[in-house]
């Protein structure tokens, strides 16, 4: 065990003058309540850092707005869009389990270094998806994890009754249907490839795309038409 | 036997799973950023922050929220590897603290 005392920590003793907020310019009158947190000084920790890396040119202020800019516009999309895909061409379906990263490349996606597994829901068989040691995702296809994911709850239960877990979140597994949980890990993650709801059948691409959520493509739901 | 470490939870009895999300601030998109930014330049990769976050030990983990464990981590990684001194960073967050500095992206 490695593990440096926190650096640039101090005596917590006295009320500091800089606010809690995000723009260091903008100061509160001390609020010794609040002041001694944790989580002030990570944020202190974390503009000082930023402060430093970018006076050492390893990045520029800019890339950093920009890298906040696309994580706000990161979200499910890609991963319902490749699920949409896979409900309408079986083809597609049967790549996409089998290799997905040259699957997603045929619609343009790369799927970068990581494997990614696509698990295959069917009648007999319910995949769930879990990161038990911490927060292991796939956030290109679902954006950033939720809250939930990476909570003590969910890592620690998921493995020992996914089923309460999965009533938690109003899902119900028949006691004969398979249920299998994968434990992510930074190497490899996991995609759940959920079943077309029933009453689709008139549906196009882009409205199929529209049932296919977060939760759906962790495992935790299951879609439903309208 | 190996004895298990507190990040390994799985399969521990834990209450019930809070659903809400509670959304992300500022400070901690930047934190996330910073992981982006440094993982790209390859100065970080996704396995030494976790097991930077292992070693903050079970105390700080249990007390710390998600990116809080993120930065300490990372600042303790960036300081190992002489990316950043530690006495360079004290002295930024002085500065930063006693409103010296204030650009920030």
């Amino acid at each position: 065990m490695s593990g440096h005392e926190s650096p640039g920590g101090h005596d917590h003793g006295h009320p500091h003058g800089h606010g809690h907020g995000e723009d260091p310019t903008h100061r509160h009158p001390p609020q010794p309540d609040l002041e001694d947190t944790p989580l002030a000084r990570h944020q202190l920790m974390q503009m000082a850092v930023t402060s430093l890396l970018i006076e050492k040119g390893v990045f520029s202020a800019g890339e950093m707005r920009a890298q906040i800019e696309h994580m706000d516009t990161l979200g499910p999309a890609r991963g319902a869009e490749l699920v949409a895909r896979a409900w309408v061409d079986d083809g597609f379906r049967e790549r996409l389990v089998a290799d997905s990263k040259s699957a997603a490349a045929e619609l343009g996606m790369d799927l970068g270094p990581i494997p990614i597994l696509v698990m295959e829901n069917t009648p007999e068989t319910h995949h769930l998806v879990v990161c038990t040691l911490c927060s292991c995702y796939p956030r290109f296809l679902l954006g950033l994890p939720p809250d939930w994911y990476k909570s003590r709850s969910y890592r620690s239960r998921a493995v020992r009754e996914p089923r309460a877990v999965l009533a938690e979140f109003g899902t119900e597994i028949a006691p004969d249907t398979d249920l299998r949980v994968h434990d992510s890990t930074a190497d490899m993650r996991y995609l759940v490839l959920p079943m077309r709801p029933a009453g689709t059948d008139g549906m196009s691409e882009a409205e199929l795309a529209k049932l296919v959520t977060r939760d759906t493509l962790i495992g935790v739901t299951m879609p439903r038409a309208g | 036997m190996t004895e298990r470490r507190h990040h390994d939870m799985g399969g521990l009895e834990a209450g019930l799973v809070d659903r809400e999300d509670h959304g992300k601030a500022p400070w901690e998109k930047r934190v996330d950023a910073l992981m982006v930014l440094l993982g790209k330049r390859k100065l970080l990769a996704v396995d030494e922050l976790r097991r930077g976050i292992e070693e903050l030990g079970a105390d700080a983990y249990d007390r710390y929220g998600y990116y809080e464990r993120w930065m300490a981590s990372m600042t303790n990684i960036l300081l190992e590897k002489k990316v950043i001194e530690v006495s360079e960073l004290g002295a930024r967050m002085a500065e930063i603290e006693a409103g010296a500095r204030r650009e920030l992206p």
